[in-house]
Protein backbone atom coordinates (compact mmCIF):
# COMPACT_ATOMS: atom_id res chain seq x y z
CA UNK A 1 0.00 0.00 0.00
CA UNK A 2 2.78 2.07 0.48
CA UNK A 3 2.77 5.00 -2.03
CA UNK A 4 5.61 6.60 -3.63
CA UNK A 5 4.30 9.93 -4.96
CA UNK A 6 4.94 12.74 -3.10
CA UNK A 7 2.44 15.26 -1.50
CA UNK A 8 -0.34 12.95 -2.79
CA UNK A 9 -4.10 14.52 -1.91
CA UNK A 10 -5.14 10.81 -1.65
CA UNK A 11 -2.53 9.46 0.23
CA UNK A 12 -3.27 8.99 4.21
CA UNK A 13 -0.47 8.83 6.19
CA UNK A 14 0.21 5.48 8.75
CA UNK A 15 0.48 7.04 11.95
CA UNK A 16 1.29 4.96 14.64
CA UNK A 17 -0.48 6.66 17.95
CA UNK A 18 0.53 5.25 21.29
CA UNK A 19 -1.94 6.55 23.64
CA UNK A 20 -2.11 6.17 27.68
CA UNK A 21 -5.03 4.36 28.75
CA UNK A 22 -6.17 7.60 31.53
CA UNK A 23 -5.98 10.37 29.55
CA UNK A 24 -5.17 10.55 25.49
CA UNK A 25 -6.95 6.79 25.04
CA UNK A 26 -9.96 7.59 26.57
CA UNK A 27 -9.64 11.57 24.82
CA UNK A 28 -10.36 9.23 21.65
CA UNK A 29 -12.77 7.55 23.07
CA UNK A 30 -14.92 10.71 23.80
CA UNK A 31 -14.03 12.24 19.94
CA UNK A 32 -15.26 9.07 18.68
CA UNK A 33 -18.87 9.72 21.05
CA UNK A 34 -19.01 13.32 20.39
CA UNK A 35 -19.07 12.73 16.46
CA UNK A 36 -15.91 14.32 15.89
CA UNK A 37 -14.64 13.56 12.49
CA UNK A 38 -10.44 13.29 11.88
CA UNK A 39 -8.26 11.99 9.43
CA UNK A 40 -8.19 8.34 9.37
CA UNK A 41 -4.45 8.26 10.03
CA UNK A 42 -3.99 6.70 13.54
CA UNK A 43 -3.66 3.36 14.46
CA UNK A 44 -4.24 3.50 18.25
CA UNK A 45 -2.00 1.42 20.39
CA UNK A 46 -3.38 1.41 24.17
CA UNK A 47 -0.44 1.70 26.81
CA UNK A 48 -1.11 1.71 30.58
CA UNK A 49 1.07 5.01 31.22
CA UNK A 50 2.92 7.15 28.75
CA UNK A 51 6.15 6.19 30.81
CA UNK A 52 5.73 2.48 29.25
CA UNK A 53 6.40 3.74 25.96
CA UNK A 54 10.29 2.56 25.28
CA UNK A 55 12.13 3.99 22.71
CA UNK A 56 12.09 0.83 21.14
CA UNK A 57 8.32 0.59 20.19
CA UNK A 58 9.32 3.73 18.56
CA UNK A 59 11.78 2.98 16.18
CA UNK A 60 10.49 -0.82 15.47
CA UNK A 61 7.23 1.23 14.23
CA UNK A 62 9.10 3.28 12.08
CA UNK A 63 11.24 0.43 10.84
CA UNK A 64 7.88 -1.64 10.10
CA UNK A 65 6.69 1.20 7.67
CA UNK A 66 5.09 3.93 10.23
CA UNK A 67 5.03 7.64 8.47
CA UNK A 68 4.55 8.93 12.28
CA UNK A 69 4.44 7.96 15.37
CA UNK A 70 2.05 10.02 17.89
CA UNK A 71 2.47 9.74 21.93
CA UNK A 72 -0.39 10.56 24.14
CA UNK A 73 -0.01 11.41 27.63
CA UNK A 74 -1.76 13.20 30.94
CA UNK A 75 -0.82 16.68 31.39
CA UNK A 76 2.40 17.30 33.81
CA UNK A 77 1.01 16.78 37.39
CA UNK A 78 -1.68 14.48 36.39
CA UNK A 79 -0.13 11.20 35.64
CA UNK A 80 -2.72 8.26 37.24
CA UNK A 81 0.54 6.74 38.20
CA UNK A 82 2.22 10.04 39.73
CA UNK A 83 5.60 10.84 37.37
CA UNK A 84 5.14 7.93 34.64
CA UNK A 85 4.54 11.11 31.49
CA UNK A 86 7.82 13.56 32.96
CA UNK A 87 9.71 9.90 32.19
CA UNK A 88 7.79 9.91 29.05
CA UNK A 89 9.11 13.70 28.52
CA UNK A 90 12.85 12.47 28.90
CA UNK A 91 12.74 9.64 26.99
CA UNK A 92 10.70 11.48 24.27
CA UNK A 93 13.32 14.84 24.47
CA UNK A 94 16.29 12.05 24.10
CA UNK A 95 14.59 9.84 21.33
CA UNK A 96 14.23 13.29 19.51
CA UNK A 97 17.52 14.47 19.40
CA UNK A 98 19.19 10.74 18.09
CA UNK A 99 16.15 10.66 15.68
CA UNK A 100 17.73 14.10 14.32
CA UNK A 101 21.22 12.48 13.95
CA UNK A 102 19.66 9.33 12.20
CA UNK A 103 18.26 11.71 9.71
CA UNK A 104 14.57 11.08 10.72
CA UNK A 105 12.24 14.15 9.96
CA UNK A 106 11.56 16.04 13.18
CA UNK A 107 7.74 16.31 12.32
CA UNK A 108 7.19 12.39 11.76
CA UNK A 109 7.74 11.76 15.66
CA UNK A 110 5.49 13.92 18.29
CA UNK A 111 4.09 13.90 21.58
CA UNK A 112 1.11 15.67 23.10
CA UNK A 113 -0.58 16.01 26.42
CA UNK A 114 -3.98 15.78 25.99
CA UNK A 115 -6.53 15.11 28.60
CA UNK A 116 -9.48 12.61 28.89
CA UNK A 117 -11.99 15.48 28.54
CA UNK A 118 -9.42 16.88 25.34
CA UNK A 119 -11.60 15.16 22.47
CA UNK A 120 -11.52 18.30 20.22
CA UNK A 121 -8.01 18.48 21.22
CA UNK A 122 -7.43 15.31 19.99
CA UNK A 123 -9.18 15.91 16.59
CA UNK A 124 -7.14 18.86 16.05
CA UNK A 125 -3.88 16.98 16.76
CA UNK A 126 -4.11 14.05 14.62
CA UNK A 127 -5.47 16.41 11.87
CA UNK A 128 -2.15 18.28 12.03
CA UNK A 129 -0.13 15.66 12.31
CA UNK A 130 -1.65 13.59 9.08
CA UNK A 131 -1.14 17.41 7.53
CA UNK A 132 2.47 17.47 8.15
CA UNK A 133 3.52 14.21 7.22
CA UNK A 134 1.50 14.55 3.64
CA UNK A 135 3.67 17.24 3.12
CA UNK A 136 7.04 15.00 4.25
CA UNK A 137 5.51 12.24 1.71
CA UNK A 138 6.21 8.55 3.01
CA UNK A 139 8.26 7.77 5.21
CA UNK A 140 11.46 6.20 3.70
CA UNK A 141 12.88 4.63 6.86
CA UNK A 142 11.52 0.76 6.24
CA UNK A 143 12.87 0.90 2.94
CA UNK A 144 16.16 2.07 4.72
CA UNK A 145 16.36 -0.53 7.04
CA UNK A 146 15.67 -3.59 4.96
CA UNK A 147 17.73 -2.62 1.67
CA UNK A 148 20.94 -2.91 2.67
CA UNK A 149 23.54 -1.05 0.14
CA UNK A 150 26.19 -3.60 -0.75
CA UNK B 1 49.12 -43.24 18.94
CA UNK B 2 46.85 -44.53 16.22
CA UNK B 3 43.66 -44.31 18.47
CA UNK B 4 43.93 -40.66 19.49
CA UNK B 5 40.75 -38.79 19.46
CA UNK B 6 41.16 -36.70 16.32
CA UNK B 7 41.87 -33.16 16.86
CA UNK B 8 39.57 -30.51 16.60
CA UNK B 9 40.23 -28.10 13.62
CA UNK B 10 39.99 -24.23 14.48
CA UNK B 11 39.60 -21.19 11.83
CA UNK B 12 40.12 -17.68 12.75
CA UNK B 13 39.36 -15.03 10.66
CA UNK B 14 38.63 -11.12 10.75
CA UNK B 15 36.71 -9.01 8.04
CA UNK B 16 36.61 -5.43 9.07
CA UNK B 17 38.64 -4.93 11.93
CA UNK B 18 40.87 -3.49 13.97
CA UNK B 19 43.26 -7.22 14.94
CA UNK B 20 42.12 -6.63 18.61
CA UNK B 21 40.50 -10.09 18.91
CA UNK B 22 43.22 -11.97 17.06
CA UNK B 23 45.19 -10.56 19.36
CA UNK B 24 42.54 -11.68 22.28
CA UNK B 25 42.65 -15.24 21.20
CA UNK B 26 46.63 -15.02 21.26
CA UNK B 27 45.87 -13.91 25.16
CA UNK B 28 45.03 -17.20 26.28
CA UNK B 29 48.67 -17.73 26.81
CA UNK B 30 49.95 -20.22 28.36
CA UNK B 31 46.46 -22.04 27.56
CA UNK B 32 47.66 -21.65 23.75
CA UNK B 33 49.60 -25.21 24.52
CA UNK B 34 46.01 -26.25 25.58
CA UNK B 35 44.30 -25.54 22.70
CA UNK B 36 47.02 -26.92 20.34
CA UNK B 37 47.03 -29.85 22.21
CA UNK B 38 43.35 -30.30 21.40
CA UNK B 39 42.69 -28.66 18.25
CA UNK B 40 44.79 -28.05 14.99
CA UNK B 41 44.38 -24.30 14.01
CA UNK B 42 43.91 -24.42 10.08
CA UNK B 43 43.43 -20.87 8.88
CA UNK B 44 44.49 -17.94 11.01
CA UNK B 45 45.75 -15.16 8.54
CA UNK B 46 47.17 -12.91 11.95
CA UNK B 47 49.26 -15.76 12.93
CA UNK B 48 49.93 -18.73 10.39
CA UNK B 49 50.72 -18.76 6.48
CA UNK B 50 47.72 -20.33 5.02
CA UNK B 51 46.01 -18.76 1.72
CA UNK B 52 42.47 -18.34 0.76
CA UNK B 53 43.07 -20.82 -1.64
CA UNK B 54 44.26 -23.75 1.13
CA UNK B 55 40.11 -23.05 2.68
CA UNK B 56 38.60 -23.29 -0.95
CA UNK B 57 40.99 -26.59 -1.37
CA UNK B 58 38.91 -27.71 1.89
CA UNK B 59 35.73 -30.08 1.82
CA UNK B 60 32.53 -28.33 3.43
CA UNK B 61 32.48 -28.52 6.96
CA UNK B 62 35.90 -29.57 7.19
CA UNK B 63 36.95 -27.16 9.86
CA UNK B 64 34.78 -27.51 13.53
CA UNK B 65 34.66 -24.04 14.74
CA UNK B 66 35.44 -21.05 12.90
CA UNK B 67 35.64 -17.61 15.00
CA UNK B 68 34.89 -14.63 12.83
CA UNK B 69 35.98 -11.43 13.98
CA UNK B 70 35.31 -8.26 12.20
CA UNK B 71 32.29 -6.93 10.30
CA UNK B 72 31.54 -7.33 6.59
CA UNK B 73 32.47 -4.34 5.00
CA UNK B 74 33.82 -5.37 1.58
CA UNK B 75 33.37 -7.87 -1.13
CA UNK B 76 36.39 -9.96 0.25
CA UNK B 77 34.97 -9.86 4.05
CA UNK B 78 31.54 -11.35 2.41
CA UNK B 79 33.45 -13.70 0.59
CA UNK B 80 35.31 -14.91 3.00
CA UNK B 81 32.33 -14.98 5.48
CA UNK B 82 30.32 -17.30 2.68
CA UNK B 83 33.36 -19.76 2.07
CA UNK B 84 34.18 -19.91 5.84
CA UNK B 85 30.17 -20.61 6.63
CA UNK B 86 30.62 -23.31 4.11
CA UNK B 87 33.65 -24.82 5.47
CA UNK B 88 32.86 -24.76 9.03
CA UNK B 89 30.45 -26.94 11.20
CA UNK B 90 30.43 -24.28 13.95
CA UNK B 91 30.68 -20.52 12.98
CA UNK B 92 31.05 -18.11 15.96
CA UNK B 93 30.59 -14.14 15.32
CA UNK B 94 33.80 -13.44 17.79
CA UNK B 95 33.60 -9.77 19.07
CA UNK B 96 31.76 -6.73 19.09
CA UNK B 97 32.08 -6.36 15.24
CA UNK B 98 30.92 -9.42 13.95
CA UNK B 99 28.05 -9.78 16.60
CA UNK B 100 26.38 -6.06 16.29
CA UNK B 101 29.24 -4.06 14.07
CA UNK B 102 31.37 -2.78 16.43
CA UNK B 103 33.06 0.45 15.89
CA UNK B 104 33.40 0.08 12.29
CA UNK B 105 29.56 -0.11 12.18
CA UNK B 106 30.02 3.76 12.93
CA UNK B 107 30.19 4.11 9.04
CA UNK B 108 26.55 3.55 8.91
CA UNK B 109 26.38 6.89 9.93
CA UNK B 110 27.44 8.07 6.33
CA UNK B 111 27.98 6.41 2.78
CA UNK B 112 30.47 5.62 0.68
CA UNK B 113 30.40 8.24 -1.36
CA UNK B 114 30.94 10.55 1.54
CA UNK B 115 33.77 8.48 3.35
CA UNK B 116 35.39 8.99 -0.12
CA UNK B 117 35.04 12.49 -0.51
CA UNK B 118 36.33 12.86 2.61
CA UNK B 119 39.40 10.71 2.81
CA UNK B 120 40.73 10.94 -1.10
CA UNK B 121 39.81 14.82 -1.73
CA UNK B 122 39.56 16.33 1.43
CA UNK B 123 40.97 15.53 4.03
CA UNK B 124 44.39 18.02 5.36
CA UNK B 125 46.99 15.63 4.42
CA UNK B 126 45.70 14.39 0.78
CA UNK B 127 46.90 15.88 -2.14
CA UNK B 128 45.16 14.45 -5.01
CA UNK B 129 44.14 16.83 -8.34
CA UNK B 130 43.16 14.04 -10.35
CA UNK B 131 40.66 12.48 -7.93
CA UNK B 132 41.56 9.15 -8.18
CA UNK B 133 40.00 7.18 -6.45
CA UNK B 134 40.10 3.18 -5.54
CA UNK B 135 37.91 1.03 -7.89
CA UNK B 136 37.47 -2.84 -7.85
CA UNK B 137 39.51 -2.93 -11.18
CA UNK B 138 42.09 -0.89 -12.88
CA UNK B 139 43.52 -1.96 -16.12
CA UNK B 140 47.62 -1.15 -16.36
CA UNK B 141 50.36 -1.94 -18.96
CA UNK B 142 51.41 -5.40 -16.92
CA UNK B 143 47.65 -6.49 -16.49
CA UNK B 144 44.16 -6.28 -14.64
CA UNK B 145 44.99 -5.40 -10.91
CA UNK B 146 41.86 -5.86 -8.46
CA UNK B 147 40.63 -4.76 -5.08
CA UNK B 148 37.56 -5.91 -3.38
CA UNK B 149 34.50 -3.67 -3.72
CA UNK B 150 33.85 -1.62 -0.70
CA UNK B 151 30.06 -1.57 0.34
CA UNK B 152 28.02 1.36 0.98
CA UNK B 153 26.64 -0.37 4.01
CA UNK B 154 28.44 -1.89 7.29
CA UNK B 155 26.90 -5.45 7.86
CA UNK B 156 27.10 -7.76 10.24
CA UNK B 157 28.08 -11.10 10.45
CA UNK B 158 24.59 -12.55 10.16
CA UNK B 159 23.17 -10.02 8.04
CA UNK B 160 25.15 -11.78 5.56
CA UNK B 161 25.53 -15.57 7.01
CA UNK B 162 23.61 -17.60 9.02
CA UNK B 163 25.62 -17.65 12.45
CA UNK B 164 25.60 -20.36 15.01
CA UNK B 165 26.78 -18.36 18.39
CA UNK B 166 27.60 -14.79 19.37
CA UNK B 167 30.41 -14.25 21.14
CA UNK B 168 30.51 -10.56 22.09
CA UNK B 169 33.34 -8.34 23.49
CA UNK B 170 35.75 -6.04 21.77
CA UNK B 171 37.71 -8.04 22.57
CA UNK B 172 35.59 -10.83 24.31
CA UNK B 173 37.43 -11.64 27.49
CA UNK B 174 39.98 -14.42 26.96
CA UNK B 175 38.64 -16.44 29.74
CA UNK B 176 34.99 -16.67 28.38
CA UNK B 177 36.68 -17.54 25.09
CA UNK B 178 38.54 -20.45 26.84
CA UNK B 179 35.38 -21.52 28.61
CA UNK B 180 33.42 -21.99 25.07
CA UNK B 181 36.63 -23.93 23.43
CA UNK B 182 37.10 -26.01 26.34
CA UNK B 183 33.41 -26.88 25.90
CA UNK B 184 33.42 -27.81 22.37
CA UNK B 185 36.67 -30.21 23.23
CA UNK B 186 35.02 -32.04 26.23
CA UNK B 187 31.84 -32.30 23.87
CA UNK B 188 29.26 -30.72 26.48
CA UNK B 189 25.93 -29.56 25.84
CA UNK B 190 26.15 -26.81 23.28
CA UNK B 191 23.53 -24.20 24.05
CA UNK B 192 21.22 -23.66 21.20
CA UNK B 193 21.63 -22.17 18.03
CA UNK B 194 21.77 -18.54 17.84
CA UNK B 195 22.85 -18.15 21.69
CA UNK B 196 25.52 -15.58 22.41
CA UNK B 197 27.63 -17.47 24.87
CA UNK B 198 30.52 -16.39 27.02
CA UNK B 199 28.05 -14.01 28.65
CA UNK B 200 26.01 -13.58 32.42
CA UNK B 201 22.63 -13.41 32.42
CA UNK B 202 22.44 -10.26 34.29
CA UNK B 203 23.60 -6.70 33.85
CA UNK B 204 26.97 -4.97 33.99
CA UNK B 205 25.15 -3.20 37.23
CA UNK B 206 25.30 -6.74 38.68
CA UNK B 207 28.73 -7.36 39.00
CA UNK B 208 29.33 -3.83 39.30
CA UNK B 209 30.91 -3.06 43.01
CA UNK B 210 30.39 0.56 43.01
CA UNK B 211 27.71 1.97 45.51
CA UNK B 212 24.57 2.76 43.96
CA UNK B 213 21.15 4.31 45.18
CA UNK B 214 17.37 3.62 44.11
CA UNK B 215 17.21 7.73 42.99
CA UNK B 216 19.52 8.47 40.49
CA UNK B 217 18.48 11.98 40.26
CA UNK B 218 20.95 13.06 37.85
CA UNK B 219 20.84 17.08 36.41
CA UNK B 220 23.60 16.68 33.75
CA UNK B 221 25.73 14.49 32.49
CA UNK B 222 29.62 15.75 32.34
CA UNK B 223 32.67 15.25 30.60
CA UNK B 224 35.39 12.83 32.48
CA UNK B 225 37.85 15.73 33.13
CA UNK B 226 34.40 18.10 35.44
CA UNK B 227 34.59 14.92 37.08
CA UNK B 228 36.86 13.86 40.64
CA UNK B 229 35.86 10.35 40.32
CA UNK B 230 35.41 9.10 44.23
CA UNK B 231 35.91 5.63 43.43
CA UNK B 232 33.19 4.05 44.83
CA UNK B 233 30.08 5.44 43.80
CA UNK B 234 27.68 4.60 40.41
CA UNK B 235 29.93 6.44 37.49
CA UNK B 236 25.90 7.58 36.38
CA UNK B 237 25.22 9.26 40.05
CA UNK B 238 27.93 10.97 39.65
CA UNK B 239 27.27 12.29 36.22
CA UNK B 240 29.81 10.11 34.16
CA UNK B 241 27.84 8.64 31.29
CA UNK B 242 28.29 4.48 31.64
CA UNK B 243 26.69 2.21 29.39
CA UNK B 244 26.39 -0.70 32.32
CA UNK B 245 22.57 -0.73 32.94
CA UNK B 246 22.48 -1.70 29.16
CA UNK B 247 24.78 -3.82 28.91
CA UNK B 248 25.36 -7.55 29.27
CA UNK B 249 27.74 -8.72 31.57
CA UNK B 250 30.76 -11.18 31.09
CA UNK B 251 33.83 -9.08 30.95
CA UNK B 252 34.14 -8.89 34.49
CA UNK B 253 33.26 -4.97 34.55
CA UNK B 254 36.84 -4.40 33.45
CA UNK B 255 36.49 -0.81 32.27
CA UNK B 256 34.58 -0.35 35.42
CA UNK B 257 37.16 -1.78 37.72
CA UNK B 258 39.66 0.56 35.80
CA UNK B 259 37.79 3.64 36.54
CA UNK B 260 36.28 4.39 33.15
CA UNK B 261 32.50 3.81 32.01
CA UNK B 262 31.31 0.87 30.14
CA UNK B 263 30.57 1.19 26.14
CA UNK B 264 28.44 -1.13 26.31
CA UNK B 265 30.74 -3.74 23.58
CA UNK B 266 28.94 -6.58 25.33
CA UNK B 267 25.81 -5.78 23.61
CA UNK B 268 21.87 -5.93 25.18
CA UNK B 269 20.48 -8.43 27.35
CA UNK B 270 18.78 -11.66 26.23
CA UNK B 271 15.79 -10.81 23.77
CA UNK B 272 16.73 -7.17 23.37
CA UNK B 273 17.18 -5.80 20.01
CA UNK B 274 18.45 -2.78 20.78
CA UNK B 275 20.61 -1.77 23.12
CA UNK B 276 20.32 2.30 22.47
CA UNK B 277 16.69 2.37 23.40
CA UNK B 278 16.79 0.56 26.02
CA UNK B 279 19.43 2.78 27.90
CA UNK B 280 17.96 6.35 26.64
CA UNK B 281 14.86 4.98 28.38
CA UNK B 282 17.47 4.28 31.49
CA UNK B 283 18.62 7.47 31.17
CA UNK B 284 15.23 8.91 31.32
CA UNK B 285 14.42 7.49 34.50
CA UNK B 286 17.84 8.25 35.97
CA UNK B 287 17.43 12.31 35.40
CA UNK B 288 15.27 14.50 38.09
CA UNK B 289 13.75 17.78 36.38
CA UNK B 290 10.40 17.68 35.35
CA UNK B 291 10.47 21.15 33.76
CA UNK B 292 11.10 20.98 30.02
CA UNK B 293 13.57 23.77 30.52
CA UNK B 294 15.33 21.30 32.96
CA UNK B 295 14.83 18.31 30.48
CA UNK B 296 15.97 19.93 27.50
CA UNK B 297 19.31 20.89 29.60
CA UNK B 298 19.91 17.37 31.20
CA UNK B 299 19.68 15.86 27.34
CA UNK B 300 21.94 18.92 25.83
CA UNK B 301 24.66 17.32 27.99
CA UNK B 302 24.07 13.74 26.19
CA UNK B 303 26.60 14.98 23.65
CA UNK B 304 25.96 12.25 21.32
CA UNK B 305 23.25 9.87 21.99
CA UNK B 306 23.38 7.88 18.77
CA UNK B 307 27.34 7.81 19.08
CA UNK B 308 27.51 6.75 22.49
CA UNK B 309 24.77 4.23 22.64
CA UNK B 310 25.56 3.08 19.49
CA UNK B 311 29.16 2.68 20.22
CA UNK B 312 29.68 -1.10 18.88
CA UNK B 313 26.05 -2.38 17.83
CA UNK B 314 24.79 0.59 14.86
CA UNK B 315 24.23 -2.18 12.30
CA UNK B 316 22.86 -4.32 14.60
CA UNK B 317 20.24 -1.83 15.75
CA UNK B 318 16.68 -1.77 14.90
CA UNK B 319 17.70 1.13 12.72
CA UNK B 320 20.20 -0.32 11.18
CA UNK B 321 21.98 2.60 9.84
CA UNK B 322 21.88 6.30 8.77
CA UNK B 323 18.04 7.08 6.70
Amino acid sequence: MQSTVNNNENWTPKIVAFFCNWCTYTASDLAGVSRLRYAPSTRVIRVMCSGRIDPEFVMEAFAKGADGILIGGCHPGDCHYAEGNYKCLRRFTLLQKYADQMGIDKERLRLEWISASEGKKLQEVVNDMTEQIRKLGPSKIKNVVETIER
Amino acid sequence: MGNEKPKLKLAVYWGAACGGCCVSVLDVHEKLFDVVANADIVFWPIALDFKYKDVEAMPDQHIDVTLFNGAVRTSENEHMAKLLRQKSKILIAYGSCAHMGGIPGLANFTNKEDLFKRVYDESESTENPDKVRPTPEVQVKEGKLTLPKFYNDVMTLNQVVDVDYYLPGCPPQTERLVEVFMAVVTGAQLPPKGSVIGVFDRVQCDDCKRKKSDKKNITRFKRAWEVTDDGETCLNEQGILCMGPATRGGCGVRCVEGNAPCRGCYGPMEGIPDPGAKMMSAIASMLEGKEQDEIDKAIESVVDPAGTFYRFSLPGSILRRKI
